[in-house]
């Protein structure tokens, strides 16, 4: 009888994806979009989203560096960051303003907090609200798809813009920035995160619903709301961050629907065309208060907890 | 502290050891609010200091009079009555920084700083090293505000010095020093409230560093840190 009893401490599952191995895969599912903000916005989206990502990378590097901290840009989340900073921007953007981003993201929100696993909130949505804010000009002359002659809006979301179909939604061929504006292709990645495993459902699926119910409620087009503005790009791949989301399903069920009503309140009340990004920082923002709130109770110690609560009373 | 610090080091705490923004986090409501231009912050810190200066000395000289239980009103009657002098003096030779600082220069009455170094040194300390302490926290006070004001004013508007002209009149009318080039676009956050926090954080974690670190040994995070800000 070889058999031994080996007794180790937990946990006991261990699973073979690593950081580096989930980031590839959100940049495999960030692709699509890519490929297709450049055949919409011509070769421009391309130099910024490089720029932008080879900013993040060489500031993470050289912070890492300086610091002397362990230089992680191997893991392929400084990569995601930059890719996803790059899909804010328009594509009308000077060069340089998205290395100011990249330094906000990477230094500022990322590694003055600690690095990945640190950062209280996701760092391209800092970068972007910081850039929009900072160049309020430059940040909000969307670019128009090449070809077109005449595009009435800045974006799909302004009120007078109301007139744009859905197909020309699906396919982007529309004002806007580099990654928001197909939304086939940021349905896809979505789903190829879901399969692989990357993200769970419950967020995006959660705060989309919120989305188009509130529409419903407010009297708008609940579909039209859904494919126009960041809203798939921040459902799909900035609310599910997993260092500035919840870890239970109650806790991302709170989180998605708060996403939700934010963002339709900025949508439907403010004066702000868009409100999706403003709406993850803020829920960021709370996400410690979720996560004490929706603990889940360890196995076997709710009943005495419970009971506990009964003699307090 | 030792029991008797010596008069040159009661002059130089306020500058970077205590520090009363930076390390004593004290006033710093307008500390954001007038670190938007480096002329603004100037202005303030001089304006300030001047209370701090006469307030210090004439607290320290009634410290034995003035009754334990009704402090804080006598501290406050004091003060006020220096801030009414300030603020005639500002209105009537400097009006420009008088519009630049708005509310914010009466508003010296209720800074944390001045009833701070009253309640903290001048009660308790003679008449001279009370009026040291008042010019080094009003130093102190000052070159924090400048600082500040420079970093924000470069990042947020490409150009330092501007409105120092209403502040010294000998200088040429709309006298400003072009330090970004006119076709970059400036950062504008860094004049609105949030790039005040940000310049504030960072500047706090460099003094922190500076008066913290071990002596001799010389690394060089934290410093990246400080220039962290200002990029």
């Amino acid at each position: 009888m070889g058999n031994k009893l080996i007794v180790t401490a937990a946990p006991h599952i261990t699973s073979a994806d690593s950081t580096q191995k989930i980031m590839q895969r959100v940049c495999i599912a960030l692709l699509p979009t890519l490929v297709a903000s450049v055949i919409i916005f011509g070769v421009n989206a391309l130099i910024l989203t490089v720029i932008t990502v080879a900013a993040c990378v060489i500031f993470e590097y050289l912070y890492c560096k300086l610091v002397g901290r362990e230089v992680a840009i191997g893991d392929f989340s400084a990569v995601v960051t930059g890719l996803l900073l790059a899909f804010n921007l328009p594509s009308t953007l000077p060069w340089w303003m998205p290395i100011v981003g990249a330094f906000i993201a990477i230094v500022v929100v990322k590694q003055l907090f600690g690095g990945l696993g640190y950062n209280f909130a996701n760092p391209a949505i800092v970068g972007r609200i910081a850039m929009a804010m900072g160049f309020a000009g430059a940040m909000s002359s969307y670019g128009f798809p090449q070809g077109v002659d005449a595009t009435s809006a800045a974006t799909p979301l302004s009120s007078a813009a109301q007139g744009i179909d859905y197909v020309t939604l699906l396919l982007g061929n529309h004002g806007g920035v580099l990654g928001e504006t197909c939304a086939i292709t940021l349905i896809i990645g979505g789903l190829y995160l879901i399969a692989t495993k990357v993200i769970s459902p419950t967020i995006p699926v959660t705060y989309l619903a919120t989305v188009a119910v509130l529409s419903l409620i407010a009297g708008k087009d609940p579909i039209y709301q859904l494919l126009s503005g960041g809203l798939l790009l921040g459902a799909f791949f900035m609310a599910t961050d997993y260092v500035t989301s919840p870890t239970t399903t109650k806790g991302k069920l709170v989180f998605g629907i708060g996403l939700g009503v934010i963002t339709c309140a900025i949508r439907f009340l403010g004066r702000m065309n868009e409100g999706v990004s403003f709406a993850i920082l803020l829920m960021n923002l709370v996400v410690p208060y979720i996560e004490v709130l929706t603990r889940q109770d360890r196995l076997g110690i709710a009943k005495v907890k419970k009971s506990k609560e009964g003699a307090a009373k | 502290m030792s029991n008797k610090p010596s008069k040159l080091k009661i002059l130089t705490n306020g500058i970077l050891n205590e520090n009363p923004v930076l390390r004593l986090v004290l006033g710093t409501c307008p500390t954001l609010a007038t670190s938007t231009m480096a002329s603004n912050g100037i202005g303030m810190g001089l304006a300030a200091t001047f209370v701090l200066l006469c307030s210090n000395i004439v607290i320290s000289a009634l410290r034995k009079v003035i009754p334990d239980q009704v402090r804080i009103p006598c501290y406050i009657t004091v003060i006020a009555g220096f801030v009414s002098v300030v603020q005639m003096l500002v209105k009537a030779f400097v009006p420009a920084l008088d519009s630049a600082l708005g509310v914010y220069l009466p508003l010296i009455v209720v800074n944390c700083i001045i009833l701070g170094r009253a309640e903290m040194f001048a009660s308790k300390n003679g008449v001279f090293d009370s009026a040291l302490d008042g010019i080094g926290m009003g130093i102190g006070f000052t070159i924090t505000l400048t600082l500040m004001g420079t970093i924000r004013e470069i990042l947020g508007s490409g150009t330092w010095m501007s409105g120092l002209d209403g502040l010294f009149p000998f200088l040429p009318d709309g006298f400003a020093i072009q330090v970004l080039p006119e076709s970059i676009d400036p950062f504008t956050i860094m004049t609105s409230a949030p790039g005040g926090f940000f310049v504030f954080g960072v500047m706090m974690a460099a003094a922190t560093w500076l008066t913290t670190r071990p002596k001799k040994e010389k690394t060089s995070a934290p410093a990246e840190t400080a220039e962290g800000g200002n990029a």
